[in-house]
């Protein structure tokens, strides 16, 4: 653990496994953070924050980010392997999308440390002190960067807790910050699982709760702070809606929706898990879409080739197989694609439920795994009921060659993120975040400095 | 109550005189305080009434002691006014905050009067007023504004065209501050509508008066029924109904009550309903108005569409 700029030994005396889920082969072992040892990272970001950082000139603070990013561009070859070996993900996407976005997102928010002044309007910012930060097993070092570069950026210190499942590139970024020479308790970061989240969430001395993962968490860590007064970011679940309407470039939309629920093994919150086709384009858009499903290589997440990777470990493949026999039973029809998987690891084929209605539960509940529901529309009006009929309001997709269907659409879709025409796409400068039971706060871009703020009055 | 009814109404002189003889054999209209819910005046479905008393240890009224259903049902106004109020154009319901402002400027007297009865002074009822007035006209002019300040074009690296705006939550739950019957309530309901939401509010138990009265400048503003609905009552009996309603989206609470504020947390978690205590405003100085209020009952969306890219072309034409 990497514990006040130097690597530390748990004082739990505890150890546990990560695994390769695409070989289930063991690759290493790393601490599990007790109470105590949350405490002490803890007390090391106070020090950091009184003493050195919040202190330390806005400019200067920018330099040590910069640093960072051109440190995760350089390192971008090992992380990338890295990080496919501990989650599974096909290393065509952790090499072109994970890794660079990584980087990218520090050296977006290391240009804002001397510019705060100027995001808000007739108001003042000072930081909020020691931020808690809890991450996720889908983007294990992209969800560190989403995390650290903002609140560091803005003055604050952090203690982040990486996934039990992928806490491999995390610690490789603890190596990079202290190779970028980042004083002392800035950034520490310690691994464990839910034992030493809550312990993180509870410890009095933090100000500050980012958190993403599921909505269920999400709602114990609102309860569990009621009455203090940490701020709070959640970045929750999702059950977006990918809506295709008859005047779509179909192929377009095609690819698009395989991209939107198979990126990432549907391991993705924002995941277009639910689409809906315009009813008089319905067999077109299936049939098509089973033979791109077809097309699609599940296998070895190092091979190049390689659409689908590994699911994330043995658990989550339950859930996933779980949704798999509730969606039969409710009726609904399967179709998976034909191809073979690997023997060991945890693999799951891209599949597709139609004729699916919208109180299914899989059309209701998050699956995060490679599993469309598939359902169908007549109107605008019928669709867009549908469409926020959920608890969820993180994500959204429409498509349709109307410019202006297209604004009537993303207005009234109520979710934090709209992809027109495209889908699953993210930057450094776009903020990203849910409406309603997907969480509350943005992560990204202007808006993404906020939750790491006060905001004074002159 | 009735002693100072039946004085005030012998200084009424109307137009001709000719009443004058009579009027002090007159008896007042009294005024039936109701709450206010999708436009309409309704009585509280309980049946139940309180009766707050000043420090004079005068009656005020007999006010509805609204119920857990009252508000599930304001709720209700609430969400069906929502899609209508938020689609108007931000320079219609700019007009609209405006016409509540005029609205009250027009019925001083009686605000002043029910403050005055609420233990207020002469000039600290007049000065309350004023601000009221005022803090709807500043609010009128943000609605079509502070998207502007707070929207983002963002510069994505991709070939994408990306934007950010903020768009109203939906149905706020607002639990009015005890102090400035009327000020602290148009202090809180005018950022929250002028940001497009509906809302439900909880007037002060100690002095209902003003709220009522409000409602009826509503009424009379061209604001669509359902868009604020007033309700009366005790927030130790509704506050948990409030927080734990599933379609309400955020919750507003007003008081320094750190039991209640923990609760109110505790509970939101229900659906995640965004929380904001406003314990910490002086809603009588500059820092009780601000776009930042507006903002907090926002939500911030933002949307990506490709931009199609001419293969091998720069940008020289």
């Amino acid at each position: 653990m990497f514990i006040n700029g130097s690597w530390q030994k748990p004082l739990s005396k505890k150890y546990f496994d990560t695994i390769n889920p695409a070989t289930e082969e063991k690759l290493s072992e790393v601490a599990e953070a007790s109470a105590a040892d949350v405490d002490k990272a803890v007390k090391a970001a106070r020090n950091a924050y009184d003493k050195t950082w919040r202190k330390m000139p806005a400019r200067e603070r920018a330099k040590y980010i910069f640093r960072i990013s051109r440190m995760i561009q350089e390192k971008a070859r090992e992380l990338a392997i890295i990080e496919t070996l501990d989650g599974g993900k096909p290393i065509r996407e952790s090499r072109d999308f994970d890794v660079p976005t990584a980087g990218n997102h520090f050296f977006y928010y290391a240009g804002w440390a001397d510019k705060l002044e100027y995001a808000f309007p007739n108001r003042q910012t000072t930081p909020l002190g020691v931020a808690g930060q809890i991450i996720p097993w889908n983007f294990p070092l992209l969800m560190a960067a989403w995390k650290i570069a903002p609140a560091i950026a803005t003055g604050n210190t952090v203690v982040l807790k990486s996934a039990e499942t992928t806490p491999l590139t995390a610690l490789k970024l603890a190596e990079i910050i202290q190779e970028a020479d980042l004083p002392p308790g800035v950034v520490n970061i310690i691994t464990g699982a839910g034992a030493t989240g809550a312990a993180i969430v509870n410890h009095p001395d933090i100000n500050k709760i980012a958190f993403t993962g599921s909505t269920d968490v999400g709602k114990i860590i609102q309860r569990a702070i009621a009455g203090t007064n940490k701020k709070a970011t959640l970045e929750l679940g999702g059950k977006a809606a990918n809506i295709i309407f008859e005047d779509a470039p179909i192929d377009q939309a095609v690819e698009g929706v395989i991209n939107g629920i198979y990126f990432n093994q549907g391991h993705v919150c924002c995941a277009g898990s639910r689409l809906y086709v315009q009813e008089s384009i319905a067999k077109e858009v299936i049939r098509k879409l089973k033979d791109r499903m077809e097309s699609l290589i599940v296998g070895d997440p190092l091979d190049k080739n390689t659409d689908i990777g590994a699911i994330n470990s043995r658990q989550q493949l339950e859930t996933i197989h779980k949704y798999l026999q509730i969606g039969k039973k409710e009726g609904a029809d399967m179709y998976e694609s034909s191809c073979p998987l690997p023997r060991k690891g945890f693999f799951c084929r891209p599949t597709m439920f139609t004729n699916v209605a919208q109180s299914n539960r899989i059309a209701q509940e998050e699956i995060f795994g490679p599993v469309l529901s598939i359902l169908t529309f007549r109107t605008d009006d019928e669709v867009i009921e549908k469409a926020n009929n959920t608890p969820y309001g993180l994500s959204a997709g429409v498509w349709t060659d109307k410019g202006s269907k297209i604004f009537n659409m993303t207005r009234r879709m109520r979710a934090g993120v709209i992809w027109a025409n495209t889908f699953n796409k993210f930057d450094p400068a776009s903020p990203f975040g849910g409406y309603k039971e997907s969480g509350f706060g943005r992560e990204g871009g202007l808006h993404g400095l906020l939750p790491y703020l006060n905001l004074v009055n002159h | 109550m009735a002693k100072s009814a039946i004085k005030k109404s012998a200084l009424r002189v109307s137009e001709n005189g000719l009443e004058k003889k009579t009027s002090s054999k007159r008896l007042e209209v009294l005024k039936t305080y109701k709450i206010y819910i999708g436009g309409q005046f309704p009585r509280t479905e309980s049946g139940r009434y309180y009766t707050p008393v000043n420090k004079a240890g005068e009656k005020l009224a007999n006010v509805c002691l609204s119920s857990r259903k009252d508000f599930r049902d304001a709720v209700v106004a609430a969400r069906g006014a929502f899609g209508g109020w938020s689609g108007r154009a931000a320079f219609n319901r700019g007009q609209i905050l405006y016409r509540m402002a005029e609205m009250l400027e027009g019925r001083k007297e009686q605000f002043i009067s029910e403050l005055l009865r609420q233990d207020s002074t002469k000039a600290a009822a007049q000065k309350e007023l004023n601000l009221a007035i005022d803090r709807l006209i500043y609010y009128a002019g943000w609605c079509d504004k502070f998207q502007q300040l707070f929207s983002a074009v963002n510069p994505v690296a991709s070939s994408h065209f990306n934007f950010s705006v903020p768009e109203p939550m939906g149905v706020v739950a607002i639990v009015a501050p005890q102090g400035d019957g009327l000020l602290g309530l148009v202090s809180a309901i005018a950022p929250v509508i002028a940001g497009g939401n509906t809302c439900v509010v909880l007037a002060s138990e100690t002095k209902p008066l003003c709220s009522v009265t409000f409602a009826e400048v509503l009424n009379s503003s061209d604001l669509p029924g359902g868009v604020v609905n007033i309700l009366t009552g005790k927030p130790a009996e509704l506050i948990s109904g409030m927080v734990n309603h599933m379609d309400v989206n955020a919750t507003i609470y007003c008081e320094n009550n750190s039991s209640v504020k923990a609760s109110i947390r505790e509970q939101s978690a229900v659906n995640l309903k965004r929380i904001y205590f406003y314990d910490h405003l002086n809603w009588q100085k500059d820092e009780g108005q601000s776009p930042y209020l507006i903002m907090d009952t926002q939500e911030i969306k933002t949307t990506w569409h490709p931009i199609e890219n001419i293969a091998g072309a720069g940008g020289s034409y």
